[in-house]
């Protein structure tokens, strides 16, 4: 298990080198290079010798790699150019991150809390009125584009009804003591209620319009795996020993359908901040998503390598993650 | 009193937008307490549908069952789904065909085990997992200790098909149905699992039916047969009188087409002609007539009812004789 | 097919399974040996024929491309004329009402959003179709490359295609969008259908490498079939069904993919040939005004996608052995 930990964690290294060299060529195809896309349009011939010389762009390639790897490794993926004009790249990533964490455990958690259980009961009431609802619903929640419906919500919840906030991450002005960058956690553990509160109140759309598609796909992954597992002979062996309906589900039923859903739930979590970027625009959510937002649409380089590696690395994490809680349900895995 | 009465058991199975489609058609039959009853025929025959009937383990939807299944004089067919699980596994035991997909491959053997002795024993975790050792000893298996913890994949298919016996065995049901118990095996372990569940039931006193389509299995084991075509009992008899002289002849085919060791040179070994699948169902004549090598004209037109002769039941127009030499 | 047929045959008789198990023998046997890919699907489409699902996904794409064909005949207006000029006012927040002859009314700059929405299908079917041809073309070319050379070719292309997995697709559409400084309908499109390159590579070696070792390819070696001849002949042919189930599928997010550049401003700024994902992201600052300007691209959008996803869907079922009822 700890070998099997290790060599994973090891691919992860190889990914991230392999997504750096990526980068660095993505970087090296933009038109007129990096030069131009740091320096805009505005750019002077004298400017751009400068910086050429600067970023090492007059070295050959590999000696510009190492470098570029080694600024990578101390962290230095220079300075924003669009999005916080002049802070570090880093410094806005590590500023914004609990942000988005915060907005997407609650997104998935929504989706896991639904999806399961409405998954499973679709499957038991196979052609019921919920089996069917839930099966169009999670086509057409696919189908919709999730920054058209984060305005949904925002038009029907925020400026219609009023209920909710429309954007932001918490109401300014608000005296909220920070701890840990995490603000509904700021606020229980400063015992401030009404700051956590008015953080949640903050998450609840956002989270919502977050929340659909992890919620459509799991949704029907657990609907497949568990009609897929009542077919099998073992439910049928558990039914000839005459065991109560609760053991049977929960026990033989759900235990082996939630192995799809496992992987299910972490391939989802890994997406999440795609849709984060479009989600966190809609609602000015000051999150690692609007940054990336801001990022494409002001062509901010250095922010956008950062975010983009690190969204690989937690991508491949949370796969390692969902990989080892595998062994953990199944044997089969476990004792190979 | 029989320990199981099987009267006119029929199975319909009914899917949206297709014709109803009947597995099982009036089946009758009766297992004494500790006796050991076969039931043979091809796959489709119905066989395995009758024994899902019998433990109510057709779904509550799609699945029309009528007819009466007496299990000690009471009547398992208007039993509520709640009571039938009480039965289940406590007076009926089920052993299936493929130990691997029969098993719960997340699932601690042990478990598998103690859940019913949890269940219809009311035995404590602790307790019944030294009971689960004990049965899993008696169905021999080297080390039950150690195997306790280990999952189905870890274990050789006999070794699984000996492991879902003893969970089926764990409450000491009055029947046990095996449903083609060893065709998932190798031969070496058919025959050891044949020899195993021969023991068991003699030494505990339990009922068997036997289901399979291999009359070799059926020779070792079994006190009287059924031989099943078309979703109806077409023969039955001792299982001597049977093997000895076997007057319809489908069941007369079944004997022709098996290899013998001891049959002389020269001899051929004569299939059945034709499958299940261009089988006609029973409204119209013999369902066996198309083929039939003993067809007559009255085959196609009037449908064979059961005859008693001899000791025997039989449901043929055209019955094989004594030394007759079957054409193929 | 020969995988699907023993599979179902050594799995214990299942209620009423006899009767699949003579389908899917009698599907075989009609065909003749060699031919499974055909029976394989002839079954699919007889299933698919009483699909209601499928009916309702392939009308909608019907409607949808027939529209996009008729749509300059369609529109009533010039897509591109600003007819009701006159009664935008930015300073009010004003934006032309339903009216005589303008059933939806006007956009931000007064042109026609009826016609707009008519011609706009033009421009999105493009999208879809050329996102999902380029996407299609480049995966079967690195599968197969990859599938056929194998060896370290195989093991370099499969790590960028993995690499490239493991970026949520949607990020790196958006990556792929800001590499251009002036985008247009073809970076969107370009960015859109890179995305799915990598996806189609997988699919498509994975299938192969799933027939490397199933019977009907060992047969063919065993008689001396060419290498090249079993690639093209045998296993791309029986690939065909996945692929036409992605490729439906991703004709869905490629729409949809589209709109979220336009919204992040990585569209085609060029707005005199309207699409919907442009439409609507162009909506979004007046969104709280007139969200009428965004619903009804979105809507057309969301029934368009719902159309190729349902066909997508029920296509895997039809195609998926596990199914065969």
């Amino acid at each position: 298990m700890l070998r099997y930990t290790l060599r994973r964690l090891l691919q992860l290294v190889g990914v991230v080198l392999v997504l750096s060299m990526l980068i660095f060529g993505w970087l090296r195809a933009l038109p007129g290079g990096p030069v131009s896309a740091l320096l805009g349009e505005r750019g002077t011939e004298e400017a751009r010798r400068e910086l050429t010389a600067q970023l090492g762009l007059d070295q050959p390639i590999f000696v510009q790699y190492g470098k570029f790897l080694g600024r990578a490794l101390s962290g230095d993926f220079g300075a924003s150019t669009g999005v916080q004009p002049g802070d570090s790249a880093i410094e806005i990533f590590l500023q914004r991150f609990p942000a988005t964490v915060e907005l997407s455990v609650v997104a998935i958690v929504l989706a896991v809390l639904f999806g399961i259980p409405l998954g499973y009961l679709a499957a038991r009431r196979r052609g019921g009125w919920l089996d069917n609802l839930g099966v169009v619903g999670s086509l057409v929640g696919v189908a919709v584009p999730v920054f058209f419906l984060a305005f949904l919500l925002k038009y029907l919840f925020a400026v219609q009804l009023g209920w909710l906030p429309a954007s932001g991450r918490q109401t300014g002005g608000l005296d909220a003591t920070r701890v840990t960058g995490f603000f509904v956690l700021d606020g229980l553990l400063t015992r401030e209620w009404d700051a956590a509160a008015d953080a949640l109140a903050h998450l609840v759309l956002p989270a919502m319009a977050l929340a659909t598609i992890p919620f459509a796909v799991i949704f029907r992954i657990t609907r497949a795996a568990v009609l897929d597992v009542l077919d099998e002979d073992y439910v049928r062996t558990a039914e000839s020993k005459g065991l109560t309906t609760s053991v049977i589900r929960r026990r033989h039923v759900l235990r082996n359908a939630m192995l799809p859903v496992v992987t299910t739930i972490g391939l989802q979590t890994g997406a999440l901040l795609a849709g984060a970027v479009l989600t966190e625009k809609v609602f000015a959510f000051p999150g690692l998503g609007e940054a990336l937002a801001l990022g494409f649409e002001r062509r901010d380089y250095p922010v956008l390598q950062l975010m983009i590696i690190m969204a690989a690395m937690v991508y491949v994490l949370v796969n390692l993650v969902v990989d080892l809680s595998y062994a953990v349900i199944d044997p089969r895995v476990r004792t190979r | 009193m029989a320990l199981l009465d099987v009267s006119d058991l029929s199975v319909v199975f009914q899917r949206r937008g297709e014709p109803p489609f009947t597995a099982v058609d009036g089946v009758s039959f009766s297992v004494e307490p500790g006796q050991t009853v076969g039931l043979v025929g091809e796959s489709g025959c119905g066989k395995s549908v009758t024994s899902l009937a019998i433990m109510g383990l057709l779904p509550r939807r799609g699945a029309v069952v009528t007819g009466s299944v007496r299990f000690e004089g009471a009547e398992l067919l208007s039993l509520s789904a709640r009571q039938m699980r009480d039965r289940r596994g406590r007076d009926l035991g089920m052993v299936f065909q493929d130990p691997l997909s029969s098993l719960n491959p997340v699932i601690a053997i042990g478990l598998q085990v103690t859940e019913v002795l949890e269940r219809h024993r009311g035995m404590p975790r602790r307790q019944a997992m030294v009971e689960a050792a004990d049965l899993l000893d008696k169905v021999g298996i080297p080390d039950p200790r150690r195997r306790l913890d280990e999952y189905p994949h870890q274990l050789s298919g006999g070794m699984r098909q000996r492991a879902l016996i003893a969970m089926a065995l764990a409450c000491r049901p009055r029947l046990l149905i095996a449903d083609e118990p060893t065709t998932a095996l190798d031969v070496t372990i058919q025959a050891q699992i044949l020899a195993l569940l021969a023991e068991l039931v003699r030494d505990t006193g339990t009922a068997l039916i036997m289901i399979t389509h291999d009359l070799g299995v059926v020779a070792g084991l079994c006190d009287e047969v059924n031989v099943l075509y078309g979703g109806r009992v077409v023969e039955r008899a001792r299982r001597h009188e049977l093997f000895r002289r076997p007057r319809h002849p489908y069941t007369h085919g079944l004997l022709a087409s098996i290899p013998r060791l001891d049959a002389p040179r020269g001899e051929r070994l004569v299939p059945i002609r034709g499958s299940v699948a261009d089988n006609i169902p029973w409204d119209h004549g013999c369902a066996f007539a198309p083929r039939c090598p003993n067809a007559l004209g009255t085959c196609v037109e009037v449908t064979p009812q059961m005859d008693e002769e001899d000791g025997r039941l039989l449901r043929c127009h055209n019955p094989v004789q004594e030394n007759q030499e079957v054409p193929a | 097919m020969s995988g699907s047929v023993s599979r179902s045959g050594s799995r214990p008789p299942t209620l009423g399974g006899r009767k699949e198990r003579l389908d899917a023998l009698a599907a075989t046997a009609a065909d003749g040996p060699g031919d499974a890919g055909v029976s394989l699907a002839a079954s699919a489409w007889r299933r698919l024929r009483r699909n209601p699902v499928f009916l309702l996904g392939a009308a909608i794409i019907v409607l949808f491309v027939v529209v996009a064909l008729l749509s300059p005949w369609l529109a009533a207006h010039d897509p591109t004329a600003r007819l009701l000029e006159g009664q935008v006012s930015r300073a009010r927040n004003e934006i032309p009402a339903a009216q005589e002859g303008f059933p939806l009314g006007g956009d931000q700059v007064g042109r026609d959003l009826l016609s707009r929405l008519l011609v706009g299908s033009q421009q999105t079917l493009m999208v879809g179709v050329f996102a999902t041809v380029i996407g299609l073309a480049g995966g079967l070319l690195l599968g197969t490359v990859a599938g056929a050379l194998g060896g370290w070719v195989d093991s370099l292309v499969m790590r960028v295609v993995d690499v490239m997995l493991s970026i949520p697709s949607l990020l790196l559409a958006f990556s792929i969008g800001a590499l251009f400084p002036s985008p247009s309908q073809f970076t969107v499109i370009l960015a859109v259908a890179t995305v799915q390159i990598p996806i189609f590579a997988r699919l498509l070696r994975g299938s192969m490498l799933a027939q490397r070792g199933s019977d009907h390819v060992l047969a063919a070696r065993a008689l001396g079939v060419r290498p090249r001849a079993i690639v093209f002949r045998h296993m791309l042919p029986n690939s065909l069904g996945p692929v036409i189930v992605q490729a439906t599928l991703v004709l869905a997010v490629a729409i949809i993919d589209a709109a979220a550049l336009s919204f992040l401003g990585l569209g085609n700024p060029d707005d005199s040939i309207p699409e919907w994902g442009q439409m609507l992201g162009g909506a979004q600052n007046v969104i709280d005004s007139h969200p009428n300007l965004a619903f009804w691209p979105a809507g057309c959008i969301i029934i368009v996608a719902l159309g190729f996803t349902l066909v997508g869907e029920s296509l895997r079922d039809a195609l998926d052995p596990k199914n065969r009822r």
